[in-house]
């Protein structure tokens, strides 16, 4: 069977002022539908702008390799250039929830009129239906009084309410890939338990695909089917959610685990990463971790080790240069 | 002398609101009647959801806050100070001995001002220093405690990442030597590595300096790492408190179980589900008559779903307070 997404050694590049800025190096991943795909890393390590680069979002700057591939559906993404074929991802097989549903929503217009208002774009259906569908789908996230809600503005919704709402407009056009930046990350831990439970239930009920980035490893623990660590542009490991967090191999995920703070385990000291990631604009050559790594052997320390994925065990991927290191 | 550094009694804030000319003005009760002490020493930590009051709560005892009703109390080692009716000169020494570190580094930080002119501000403006190579000595000295690199003291804030940044809003805080830190959500805005090591530093200077800290949080694993005893606020009230690990063994209230279990787990094989509370945190406009948690209480008596309770800690193990109305539920 073929995968749902697949991305194929993609380079995203930015040109500044200062330079060309590698954002992204030779990524590749895969999904399958009603997976969740979970991509951690710190920031500036180039999640979102994977996330962006599926829906052609990223600025006018952007450069991509040509050997780079997004097969979404059998069609490269990256080929696209017309409106109407970038029209047909953006919101229609894909759909994107951000962090701050503040800043996402339109504050002048009535919520309702934003969710029809897209689905009119990507559905043959007239204003009244489009109007039960959105109602509809509010309830579905559970936001109680959907219709006075669906004639409310953005400001007069609570950040979970809001959050919700977004989510309920994400999935009204049923989008088979959905991809969620860092959803729960400005939200209090209750309200992030009522969404994470609620994407987990949409993801059963509607079986689409699901890019789920955070930095927060618990969430991805509880959501997660498989996860890619990404470090400073490159994916340093990937594999089953169970197999990266019980037995993790790359020194980078060993340390974003030590650095967790465990409810369950007071005594365990944090035990931070040492330095700091390095600016994209001086990315270290080889290894991109070797700068921070705790062991790094005399060929990696030079930078003359080569980066690229190994399978270690069935499924779980780790970059080869730290399988020498030790 | 008092072994507390901080007294709070029966605190409230109130603000006024109205929603535009012609509306009733109403009262928002921000923070109600709390009562706590801040150990000497001591990492006191204070969390609950946005909107509980916490960071009112932490401004008020900085005297940024007007109170409304009770009083603070800061305990120096010659005399005290009551932050309730306290003149401008008073203040002014206060604001030397109480400092406080921001949330966010990035908003923190003038990009217009070098790393020295930002942590030598607060010695300038206090007039603690009185030449320049003096200002420098200080600046030299506590940059050096916080780990910041002394050659990069003449560059902009722009040059710095968020964990290099929030070391250096630390060392502006704590510049003036204070005795009493609020640290409000200083970490939240970080990634988990650079998290620990924020972390790390705030208790090593604590050693070094003897700090005492207030540390807002709505982070638990994080407070419960760092924090010696721990309150947890929800809608403006303290709901229970206790010295951390009891908090974090044995939680009493039925809101801090909820958000314990709301912290998601790393093992990917507990799916344990979060008890869910309903709902969300009501406005603090129009808080519910008796107990505030009986709207998204899991299982709340007859006395207190009619709103007919009475809120009020009481011990119910050594240093173990739990509202009591709870304690009457479950």
């Amino acid at each position: 069977m073929s995968h749902l997404l697949e991305v194929k050694n993609l380079d995203v590049k930015f040109d500044t002022d200062e330079g060309r800025i590698t954002a992204v190096e030779n990524i590749s991943l895969s999904l399958d539908q009603g997976k969740v795909l979970g991509i951690v890393g710190e920031s500036g390590s180039g999640k979102s702008v994977t996330a962006k680069a599926i829906m052609q979002l990223n600025p006018g700057n952007t450069n991509y390799n040509n050997d780079a591939e997004i097969i979404l559906d059998d069609e490269n993404v990256l080929r696209f250039t017309s409106k109407d074929d970038l029209k047909k991802i953006r919101g229609g097989k894909v759909s994107m929830i951000f962090q701050e549903p503040m800043a996402s929503f339109a504050p002048a217009i009535k919520i309702g009129s934003q969710m029809v208002e897209q689905l009119l774009i990507h559905k043959d259906i007239n204003k009244n239906e489009a109007k039960e569908i959105s109602i509809n789908m509010l309830q579905r996230v559970g936001i109680a009084d959907a219709e006075k809600r669906f004639n409310q503005y953005a400001f007069e919704l609570s950040g979970g309410m809001r959050q919700r709402a977004m989510i309920a407009m994400a999935l009204s056009t049923m989008p088979k890939l959905l991809l969620a930046d860092e959803p729960t990350t400005a939200l209090d831990v209750t309200i992030q338990a009522q969404v994470i439970n609620l994407i987990k239930d949409i993801i059963q009920e509607y079986q689409m695909g699901v890019i789920f980035i955070t930095h927060d490893l618990g969430v991805i623990a509880q959501i997660a089917d498989d996860v890619a660590v990404m470090y400073l542009g490159s994916v340093v490991e990937k594999g089953p959610v169970n197999k990266i967090l019980k037995n993790p191999k790359h020194p980078y995920t060993k340390g974003l685990l030590e650095a967790l703070p465990d409810v369950n385990n007071l005594d365990a000291p944090l035990r931070p990463i040492p330095g700091n990631i390095p600016s994209p604009l001086d990315r270290p050559s080889g290894c991109v971790f070797r700068t921070r790594c705790p062991n790094p052997c005399d060929n990696c320390r030079n930078g003359k080790t080569e980066m690229g994925l190994i399978e270690v065990e069935p499924g779980h991927w780790v970059d080869q240069c730290c399988i020498n290191c030790g | 002398m008092s072994e507390n550094l901080i007294s709070v009694n029966n605190v409230s804030v109130n603000f006024d609101y109205q929603e535009n000319f012609i509306s009733k003005k109403q009262k928002i009760h921000a923070v109600n009647n709390i009562n706590i002490k801040i150990k000497k020493g001591s990492f006191f930590g204070l969390v609950g959801e946005s909107g509980s009051g916490k960071t009112t709560l932490g401004r008020a005892i900085l005297g940024a806050n007007k109170i409304s009703s009770g009083n603070v109390i800061f305990h120096d080692d010659e005399r005290d100070y009551d932050l309730t009716n306290i003149n401008k000169q008073d203040l002014k020494e206060y604001r030397k001995k109480a400092q406080l570190i921001f949330q966010d580094p990035y908003a923190a930080l003038s990009p217009r001002m070098t790393v020295r002119d930002i942590i030598a501000e607060p010695l300038e403006v206090m007039r603690i220093t009185n030449s320049r190579q003096e200002t420098d000595d200080r600046v030299r000295d506590i940059a050096s405690k916080c780990r910041l690199n002394l050659e990069h003291l003449r560059r902009f804030p722009h040059a710095f990442s968020g964990g290099q940044r929030q070391r250096i809003s630390i060392a502006r805080a704590l510049v003036s030597n204070p005795k009493f830190i609020v640290a409000d959500e200083s970490v939240a805005a970080l990634d988990v590595s650079i998290q620990a090591d924020i972390l790390n530093l705030l208790k090593q200077l604590q050693n070094e300096l003897n700090l005492t800290y207030l540390f807002i949080s709505h982070d638990l694993s994080v407070v419960a790492h760092v924090c010696d005893i721990v309150a947890v606020m929800y809608l403006g009230h303290i709901v229970e408190m206790a010295p951390s690990r009891k908090l974090f063994k044995n939680p009493k209230h039925s809101y801090t179980k909820a958000l314990l279990s709301s912290i998601p787990s790393i093992d990917p094989e507990n799916k344990s589900r979060a008890i869910e509370l309903k709902g969300e945190i009501p406005s603090a406009l129009n808080p519910p008559s008796g107990c505030v948690f009986r709207t998204r209480c899991p299982n709340p008596c007859d006395n207190c779903r009619n709103g007919k309770t009475e809120m009020g800690l009481i011990e119910v193990e050594p240093e173990h307070w739990v509202d009591q109305c709870c304690a009457n539920c479950s």
